[in-house]
């Protein structure tokens, strides 16, 4: 239900950035998104271009870079990769688990003109 | 327009603040209606139709960038965290209660858990001990706060308008009008909401989330981002574990597999029953925050 706020917030980031660094349009964002953000990719995907319709990005493209959850096993003391939250270490079935990986929600770049 | 939570200025309402909330912000974006209407229709329950929409966008930008006319575009590194903005507005709470000596809990849960009578039920065995105060957000009326006010304890009520989830930025001005005092508690009900909460850091030293016995045992796992942030769940209604078909052993173990640190205590704000321990964890958490504070040297 969020995704709307978010796209509102890399509406906002990309509107700072323009002024920052001298760009009038964004040709491309791309975004950085894990598992365990809690962000939807295609409500997110929809509603960046309900929300920069008319700005200085309402022709860019939305690129998302899908990270892989990682975590920590305590018990094998070793670096896993895990699909959901809720799942076991696939090599000793524990759930004693860090997540150390995942939860990306960021602008990593953008093409702009 | 609201920095984060996406609703335009008349949709949040602080009580206190004159009515509207005047947002100090100067970006209202004048497609904002159309946003809130999108959302409303599409959200959920359409998603092959976006992948359509968005498929043909991609691809007229793809080509846009290739066209010799464009060739200027450049690259601009951000590597921004989306909810930066938020992430500060949080800190600055955080600052504050910090000062202060007091300790802050976000309320988290599904509609209907139990959140404002455990609220209730809490401010009543606290009262004349414990100085408290409530934020309380819903996205329309004021009853909560009503009802926390009946127990004597001050309670501002924040109304998201459309909005999902209460911000670092609504605490914040709410706070301003609160003024807890120092050394105290606050309670921040979010909304009634499971998912989008779990995103929005509003500078709480804990989430605290309920499940009442009513819901079911594997909403931890439909809802692992929630019940991953907490620090304490507490599981609410156990009076009614008679009359239900809910197994608290499989509650707990799905509680673990997302959270294997997580504080679980069972609760009834109707009988009382657990209320203690729920007490005691609220009196160490606040202790661990006024562990060398000056305010506690001072009354010490």
């Amino acid at each position: 239900m969020h995704e709307m706020a978010i796209c509102e917030s890399i509406l906002q980031t990309l509107q700072q950035e323009a002024a920052a660094q001298g760009f009038s349009v964004v040709r491309k964002v791309r975004l950085e998104i894990g598992p365990f953000s809690g962000v939807e990719v295609d409500a997110l995907k929809f509603g960046f271009d309900v929300v920069t319709k008319g700005s200085l990005a309402t022709d860019a493209a939305l690129e998302i870079i899908e990270t892989k959850g990682t975590a920590w096993c305590l018990p094998c003391a070793a670096s896993i990769t895990i699909k959901n939250r809720y799942d076991p270490c696939p090599t000793c079935n524990s759930h004693q688990l860090q997540i150390t990986g995942g939860e990306e929600l960021r602008i990593k770049e953008l093409e702009v003109d | 327009m609201c920095t984060v939570c996406g609703c335009s200025d008349g949709n949040v309402q602080i009580e206190g603040k004159d009515g509207q909330h005047a947002h100090a912000h100067d970006h209202s974006h004048d497609h904002s209606h159309d946003h809130h209407h999108g959302h409303g229709h599409h959200h959920d329950h359409d998603h092959h139709h976006h992948d359509h929409t968005h498929a043909h966008d991609y691809g007229a930008g793809i080509a846009g960038t290739s066209v010799p006319g464009l060739s200027q575009s450049r690259i601009v590194q951000i590597e921004q965290d989306i909810l930066a903005k938020n992430d500060q507005y949080a800190a600055r709470n955080r600052g504050y209660f910090m000062d202060q000596g007091i300790l802050a809990l976000n309320l988290v849960s599904s509609p209907g858990s139990g959140k404002t009578t455990l609220l209730v039920r809490t401010l009543n065995d606290l009262k004349g001990k414990t100085a408290c105060s409530v934020v309380e957000g819903d996205q329309q009326t004021s009853a909560d706060a009503d009802r926390i006010r009946a127990t004597g304890a001050p309670a501002i009520q924040v109304n998201t308008g459309k909005g999902c989830h209460l911000d670092g930025h609504m605490v914040g001005h709410a706070l301003e009008t609160l003024k807890p005092e120092p050394a105290s508690l606050v309670f921040i009900e979010n909304v009634g909401n499971l998912v989008c909460p779990a995103a929005f850091d509003l500078g709480e030293a804990h989430k605290v989330a309920i499940l009442s016995v009513t819901e079911g045992e594997d909403k931890p796992l439909k809802y692992p981002d929630m019940f991953a942030a907490s620090g304490l769940v507490l599981l609410n209604k156990v009076d009614l574990l008679p009359y239900v078909e809910f197994d608290v052993d499989t509650a707990v173990q799905n509680i673990r597999k997302v959270n294997p640190a997580a504080k679980i205590l069972q609760v009834s704000a109707t009988t009382g029953e657990g209320m203690d321990n729920w007490l005691s964890w609220l009196s160490a958490a606040h202790s661990m925050i006024l562990a060398g504070h000056p305010l506690s040297e001072q009354s010490a």
